[in-house]
């Protein structure tokens, strides 16, 4: 560390006396150390490690836990952890965790997977997002204990969903009724990243009409799905995400099997006609969708969810039991024992 | 054989979710385009929507050879969040041929008649899943008794020949467990000739039929061929080692006879006798139904002493 005395001239800093524009950006005259803060936060995280919550949406059959384990490159889908069971459709929607610690490069994560197998296979699917939704909000419900209580945990472990996957099929038409109804209500919850599974049954030309079809779709009934426009902070954000929503949803093509092609060993889909590398971005869109999950977006996920979603959450339950409490029958259920600091 | 020249007609009904790519399928089976006009309507418009019926009809002819060749397609089918009433208006689509065809056979004149009864469904399979889906099953056991179902697999690019293989497999397991019948081709005559009995086995032993279906034109190999351009490759509509279509194409013309048969022998057989021991009002039945649906359109006249009438149906 250079000392800052090295400077011939001393000048005065004027500090304004206004505070309300803000403080003033001050001159440093010397290398001061603020920058180390980030190798402080580095080692921080890679001791406590972090959480990452996943859960995937759609129909059966549609390759949701191949696409899992291809997006971690490792076993860690439903299906993984129960091998040799048969696929059977389940009556009603249920929503199943695996949870599985992934490590790299010493930093650790704890990736949990909710699955939602049955969701969108019956004759009648009315309601078939209401046991989705009961568990995002359950998570959220747990969250919000943890953080009313008195003495606090110092981590308080997270299980909210973070992001949530949405798999539309294929059609090459438009957004079915289902796909509309499940992604308006939980683009109000949870961060929504919609994709075109198994986008191997579209040509290039089919695949862009699609998407274009499927933006108006969305444009048309309002749904925002993640980024969302409003949460962009400054106009570099803005166009990075501006790129990735010309491209949503994404057409990927999930893999899990290695094959040889010229020469080096790829992830992919071995057909009469060919082979379909995953990971090239003039097959599928698999990159994009690993980059926006893992690579860039990551952390801007957990803090919408925590800023955004989790606040509004919070918002309406403090309202739901104030409400409450004001009236005669106080019949909610206590908010632990630091109601009364709220 | 000596029907040559009065020609053949036959309905051919395709039912399955939409994107399955039916309509392109047909064009290609029939080297046309039955759906010049096509506009695919949005998920807003379909919301509100029932099951429609749209029948097309045209008149191929090949070497001499008629045929009258109406395609009955079901858009909407699937579709709704509740698919529960799906079925209805194609079940009774299905009864109300199988009822005209009654009165106009208990009429005075029957040398005219116009047979417009489905004589083959073809079912279309999503190839995402993992078998058949509910919907699928209890479609299948509510047609099967009425007409030929003949389970297709649709858009099978996307699927590897190993995951072909078994999805074949699920789904014929799962049409046993269900007892769905399905059209089983009859077994070669023991004097034909051997290529055909051959063909025949191979037939058979590909069903569900994995297809692939497409009219563009795309250069392969030096040649024009119908296909379907991937960035990794090119997959050929008519090549058997790409897609079962040519298999299809094949059963579906040297089987138009028997389907026809089975149908008059034992669907509308079953049908009939069910009616009959029903009772009810036999002939005002099937003709007050054909003024009502004929309303605005021009016919020549709507009694059954069968006089030929040139008709399309509106989707109700």
């Amino acid at each position: 560390m250079e000392p800052s005395a090295a400077a011939e001239e001393e000048e005065e800093e004027e500090m304004p006396l206004t505070a309300a524009s803000g403080p003033a950006g001050c001159q440093l005259f010397g290398y001061v150390g603020i920058e180390a803060v980030l190798d402080q936060m580095k080692i921080k995280t890679m001791k406590t490690g972090f959480e990452f919550n996943i859960m995937v949406v759609g129909q059966s059959g549609l390759g949701k836990s191949t696409m899992v384990n291809t997006l971690f490159k490792s076993k860690v889908s439903r299906k993984a952890s129960q091998p040799g069971q048969e696929e059977r459709i389940p009556k009603t929607v249920q929503v199943q965790s695996v949870t599985h610690v992934i490590e790299e490069k010493g930093v650790k994560m704890k990736l949990t997977v909710t699955d939602t197998p049955g969701f969108g296979d019956q004759i009648n699917n009315e309601n078939c997002w209401d046991p989705i939704i009961k568990y995002i909000n359950e998570q959220y419900e747990r969250y919000l204990r943890e953080e009313v209580l008195i003495t606090r945990k110092r981590k308080i472990p997270d299980t909210r969903v973070h992001g949530c996957v949405y798999f539309v099929p294929p059609t090459g038409h438009w957004l079915r009724p289902l796909d509309l109804e499940f992604m308006q209500r939980l683009s109000k919850i949870v961060n929504v990243v919609p994709v075109i599974a198994k986008a191997d049954t579209l040509t290039l030309e089919e695949r862009a009409e699609f998407k274009q079809r499927i933006q108006e779709d969305l444009k048309t009934h309002a749904i925002s799905v993640y980024p969302q426009e409003d949460f962009d902070q400054d106009p570099d954000d803005r166009l990075l995400n501006d790129r990735i929503r010309e491209k949503i949803p994404f057409a990927v093509v999930g893999a899990d099997q290695e094959h040889q092609v010229n020469g080096k060993r790829v992830l992919g889909r071995k057909t009469k006609w060919g082979i379909i590398e995953v990971e090239n971005p003039a097959h599928c869109e698999f990159p994009l969708l690993r980059d926006l999950l893992i690579r860039s977006h990551l952390q801007d996920l957990k803090d919408i969810t925590h800023n955004v979603h989790y606040e509004s959450y919070r918002v309406r339950r403090l309202n739901e039991s104030n409400r409450a409490a004001l009236s005669p029958l106080n019949g909610l259920p206590g908010k632990g024992e630091g109601s009364s600091n709220l | 054989r000596k029907s040559v020249k009065k020609g053949f007609e036959f309905t051919l009904m395709v039912v399955g979710e939409s994107g399955l790519g039916k309509s392109t399928l047909i064009n290609s089976l029939f080297l046309t385009d039955l759906y010049p006009e096509r506009i695919i309507p949005g998920a807003a418009e379909k919301i509100e929507r029932t099951v429609q019926i749209e029948a097309s009809t045209v008149e191929i002819e090949e070497r001499g050879v008629k045929l009258r060749l109406t395609v009955v397609d079901t858009p909407g089918y699937g579709d709704a969040i509740n698919c529960r009433d799906c079925f209805k208006t194609i079940i009774s689509y299905i009864d109300e041929q199988f009822e005209r065809y009654l009165h106009d056979e208990s009429g005075l004149n029957r040398r005219h008649i116009i047979d417009n009864r489905v004589h083959c469904c073809f079912y279309f399979i999503s190839p995402f899943g993992h078998g058949l889906k509910p919907l699928d099953v209890e479609f299948m056991k509510a047609i099967h008794n009425k007409v030929n179902i003949v389970p297709v697999i649709a858009k099978a690019d996307t699927l590897s020949l190993k995951e072909r293989e078994r999805l074949k497999k699920r789904i014929l397991d799962e049409i046993e467990e269900h007892s769905i019948k399905i059209y089983h081709l009859p077994d070669a005559e023991s004097d034909e000739d051997e290529d055909f009995k051959e063909q025949t086995r191979l037939l058979k032993a590909s069903i569900p039929f994995c297809v692939v279906g497409s009219n563009q034109l795309i250069e392969a190999k030096g040649k024009k061929v119908r296909g379907r351009l991937y960035p990794w490759g090119v997959v050929e509509v008519e090549n058997p080692e790409h897609n079962d279509f040519l298999k299809l194409r094949t059963m579906l013309i040297t089987h138009m006879q028997d389907l026809q048969e089975v149908t008059q022998d034992l669907h509308y057989e079953n049908f009939r006798s069910e009616r009959l021991k029903r009772g009810g009002r036999l002939s005002s039945y099937g003709f007050v139904r054909c003024l009502v649906i004929f309303q605005e359109k021009e016919f020549v006249s709507a009694c059954s002493i069968g006089l030929e009438v040139q008709f399309t149906l509106q989707a109700r």
